[in-house]
């Protein structure tokens, strides 16, 4: 015998005057399999068809549908209703703006996280169309691959007790952003073009350090190995900084 | 409201759509990119197999050579394809690889020494040649006569979108994530740009540019039942469908892949079968050794899905909430391969089933996979029908897919195509000076702002948009699958024209104000029905069977009469049927029509013509 979900949704849309922020209760029968991505367009398609939501790839890929799921940042696509009680609990994430009920505006914060990093290859050479590509050792591919993994999908800036008190912190996404350039041998920053980026505290002297963000990861990216290696990076950078004055 | 002017505008974020607006800025034009969601979000990155090019690095991929994967292509194609666009996609794809390792892709590089592989659940070994330490690695992939397939792991796709979308910042490339184009702007001669609304604000917001690209990716999501993600509707290709001048090329190629799981259609990889994996029915039974005796579960993604349906159809298949499937078995392979090789799979299945394949067996289905057909251009990526209107990428008929896509050739084609007609725009902006008719742009938003008051307020009529959504699914589902047949098709085309009369008589349920998805799904559902007809019509006037189209009352390739591609327009907005035309299917010919090589060979020779 299947369960009859109860889902508590929170309803807001900006863009109308009437509408009041509020807690909207739903009931559905779960179904094999059901996740949210399922429940929530049965909501939407059966039940109310304003209901606003971000699912793209509904794969655990593209990092569109992260919400808050009876409390606790995560991707909707790949939560299984079954994993959950008969009570489920939707908010938006936290930190980013709001663009209705529970779909929230993450490209502009990235996108502004990114200009802020410079997050580009940095050279001065120049491709050479009939030249053959230039080597790289496959581990350092590797390793720059594994934190290129990071999905966007600004969970670990909504679970950061510092992003919520800063509004100029970068977050775990950002700073890893940064160490993935600086692992990038085709990248000729310095040490302290890099402390220029991130060397105070809406970088990575903000962080606290207390792992909320890899813990949250949907990708489970090596964040705390990140914001450590940054740390003793940038912390040598700062010495010598004072050094040379 | 807000007029944003540009030298290039891009419908599409995502590669090819970015690779070409790079091309522009890089001559020094101005480009914005709009796209439904952030530009990494697009459906490129999804992609995790990886993209070919004929580098030839790998010790398995000797002797590569674009001669090679132009015949593979052509091969792949069923000979549907236009040669020429092959050959500067084979010639191309080596330099485009090479181009995005220098813009920053980990691409994973070849270890010189022994190292193992599989084949057909056997273990070979091969030694990588020391000269060749670095430089970029190949994997093995269907279809290909050598290992040729560039990768980042199992997240090409992802990591060639952060790329390319970081290049797109770096050299001022905007992008207008959240933003939908809803209508062209267009003289029936010229394109000048888009009206688009805000997935913000829900506000409309004119665009008007020299040149216009579609980029917008597929159109899987008009069938009920893909791997394509949830924006992947075709609704940018509604826009060119809707000035009755731009044709769709061959919208009746259709690429299913065997293995959707179910019940969300997500991909787990060809590699489950390469390994040994094998498909049962209801009874537990395997089934694919009976229907091909050879290849078993081995045989090309197009006959897999065949035999699959047919199984399904004789009463063999699982019957679930979701509908009927089979079960995909690896539990053999034992754990360690299982959450070594196939990592990816068993997290998929964990992850999204809640099945864990040591254990227990995935459901799976046949399931739309991409869309070969799609805008049509010439080589130069120019659109027919419009002056300054381009198209690249999976939703651009250019052509080098003809009847079926290899994998790994589409991932390529987004960069090798979006560069090569990039420049082509570039060359065309240099000469250009445009007037911009303010009456043709105040026409098209007021157009626009009525059908979107007619929406909401019901006006038109009371049809509920996600059930006639859900017609037309059902409709090409049950007539325009894997099997085709006269009487499919037609009852298929009966349905849709009704579901036409449907779709013109929506009214929302919801009051429509902001970002109202129910009023974005509405504003297409018009026009994805044409284009569900447009792809029924051509396969029911298509008499023969040509890689992914096949019909079962015309099983052989038919080269005498159908070396074609079909043209679909909507002329009229209110007929009720498209007007198809034809072109040959290539005008440059370097390998004349044969036998593939794999799959039924039944092929009506094009030299009986002159006989
Ligand atoms: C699960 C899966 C796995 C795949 N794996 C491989 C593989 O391993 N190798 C391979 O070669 N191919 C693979 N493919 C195919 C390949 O990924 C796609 O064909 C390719 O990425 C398409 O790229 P694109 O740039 O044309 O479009 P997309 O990447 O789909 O981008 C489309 C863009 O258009 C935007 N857009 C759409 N409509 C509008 C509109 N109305 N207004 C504004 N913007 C709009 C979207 O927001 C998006 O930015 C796979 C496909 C799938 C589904
Ligand atoms: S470790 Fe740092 S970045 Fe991570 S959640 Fe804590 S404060 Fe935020
Ligand atoms: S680091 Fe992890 S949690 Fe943070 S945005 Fe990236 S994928 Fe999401
Ligand atoms: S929809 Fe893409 S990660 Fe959930």
């Amino acid at each position: 015998m299947s369960r009859l979900l109860k889902f508590n949704i929170f309803r807001y849309n900006p863009q109308d005057e009437q509408s009041e922020p509020h807690m909207q209760e739903f009931v559905l029968e779960e179904t094999d399999s059901m996740t949210l991505f399922i429940a929530l367009n049965r909501i939407r398609e059966e039940q109310d068809p304003s209901l606003q939501f971000d699912f793209c790839c509904r794969a655990g890929i593209c990092g569109s549908c992260g919400m808050v799921i009876n409390g606790r940042p995560g991707l909707a696509c790949h939560t299984k209703t079954r994993d959950l009680p008969g009570e489920i609990t939707l908010l938006p994430l936290p930190i980013f703006k709001l663009v209705g009920d529970l779909s929230v505006d993450t490209g502009s914060w990235f996108r502004e996280m990114y200009t802020k990093t410079e997050s580009w290859i940095h050279t001065d050479k120049e491709f050479d169309p009939n030249a053959l590509e230039e080597r790289m050792d496959n581990k350092e591919a590797v390793a720059i691959y594994e934190l290129e993994r990071c999905v966007e999908c600004g969970c670990c800036v909504a679970a950061c007790a510092t992003a919520r008190l800063r509004e100029d912190f970068m977050g775990a996404a950002g700073l890893n952003r940064v160490a993935r350039f600086l692992i990038d041998p085709r990248d000729q920053r310095t040490d302290n073009d890099y402390y220029e980026i991130i060397g105070n505290d809406m970088g990575i002297f903000g962080c606290m350090g207390l792992l909320a963000c890899e813990d949250i990861c949907p990708k489970h990216l090596p964040l705390q190995n990140q914001l450590g290696f940054l740390r003793r990076k940038m912390g040598i950078t700062s010495l010598k900084r004072l050094f040379k004055k | 409201m807000q007029t944003i002017y540009t030298d290039l505008l891009v419908v599409g974020a995502g590669l090819a759509g970015e690779r070409a607006a790079v091309e522009a800025a890089d001559a020094g034009f101005s480009a914005i990119c709009l796209s439904l969601v952030p530009a990494r979000r697009s459906h490129s990155s999804a992609a995790q197999g990886g993209m070919q090019a004929s580098l030839g690095n790998s010790v398995m991929g000797e002797g590569d050579c674009p001669d090679v994967h132009f015949a593979d292509t052509v091969k792949g194609s069923d000979w549907g394809c236009d040669q020429e666009v092959a050959r500067l996609f084979a010639d191309t794809a080596p330099i485009e690889m090479r181009r995005l390792a220098h813009w920053g892709v980990p691409w994973n590089r070849v270890v010189p020494g022994k190292s193992i592989y599989y084949k057909g659940g056997k273990q070979f070994e091969k030694v990588e040649a020391q000269e060749k330490e670095g430089l970029i690695m190949a994997r093995s992939f269907g279809g290909t006569a050598k290992w040729r397939t560039c990768y980042t792991s199992d997240g090409t796709g992802h990591a060639v979108m952060c790329t390319m979308d970081n290049r797109c910042a770096q050299v001022g490339v905007e992008v207008h994530d959240k933003t939908e184009a809803i209508a062209m702007i267009q003289d029936g001669e010229t394109c000048y740009g888009v009206v688009a609304r805000c997935l913000r604000t829900g506000e409309l917001r004119v665009y008007l540019s020299k040149a216009t690209m579609i980029a917008s990716g597929g159109f899987g999501r008009i069938y009920p039942n893909t791997t394509n993600a949830v924006i992947c509707d075709g609704g940018a290709h509604t826009m060119c469908v809707n000035t009755g001048v731009v044709p769709m090329g061959n919208m009746e190629a259709v690429q299913f892949h065997p293995t959707g799981i179910v019940p969300t259609d997500i991909l787990v990889t060809e590699g489950c079968r390469g390994d040994g994996g094998t498909l049962l029915d209801v009874d537990e039974k395997r089934f694919m050794d009976k229907y091909e005796p050879e290849k078993a579960e081995l045989a090309s993604r197009d006959v897999v899905s065949r035999w699959m349906t047919h199984h399904m159809r004789e009463g063999h298949g699982v019957k679930s909430p979701y509908g009927e499937h089979l079960w995909l078995d690896i539990r053999h392979l034992g754990e360690e391969h299982i959450t070594g090789k196939l990592r990816e799979v068993y997290e998929i299945c964990t992850s999204f089933l809640g099945v864990n394949p040591i254990h227990q067996l995935i459901p799976v289905r046949p399931t739309q996979h991409y869309s070969m057909g799609g805008v049509r251009t010439n080589k130069d990526g120019a659109a027919y029908g419009l002056k300054g209107l381009y198209a690249a990428g999976e939703s651009a008929c250019w052509d080098m897919h003809g009847f079926n896509r290899l994998g790994g050739n589409s991932l390529a084609e987004t960069v090798v195509a979006g560069g090569i007609i990039g420049k082509k725009i570039a060359e065309y902006l240099e000469g250009c000076e445009t007037e911009f008719k303010t009456a043709l742009i105040s026409d098209t938003v007021k157009a626009q702002q009525a059908r979107i008051d007619a929406l909401v307020s019901g006006s038109n009529g009371s049809e509920n948009v996600y059930k006639v959504r859900a017609a037309m699914q059902d409709a090409l589902n049950k007539g325009a699958n894997i099997f085709r047949t006269e009487e499919g098709l037609k009852e298929c085309v009966t349905t849709l024209q009704d579901t036409l009369i449907r779709s013109k008589n929506v009214g929302l349920r919801s009051n429509g104000r902001g970002v109202n998805p129910e009023l974005a799904a509405a504003l297409k559902l018009e026009g994805q029905v044409k284009m569900a007809l447009m792809l029924a019509y051509g396969a029911l006037m298509r008499t023969e069977s040509r890689g992914s189209h096949n019909r079962e009352d015309y099983p052989a390739r038919n080269d005498r009469d159908w070396l074609t591609r079909t043209l679909a327009y909507w002329k009229k907005p209110d007929d009720d049927l498209p007007t198809l035309e034809y072109e040959p299917a290539t005008s440059v010919v370097e390998i004349p029509p044969g036998d593939r090589g794999y799959g039924k060979s039944e092929i009506i020779s094009a030299d009986d013509k002159k006989e």
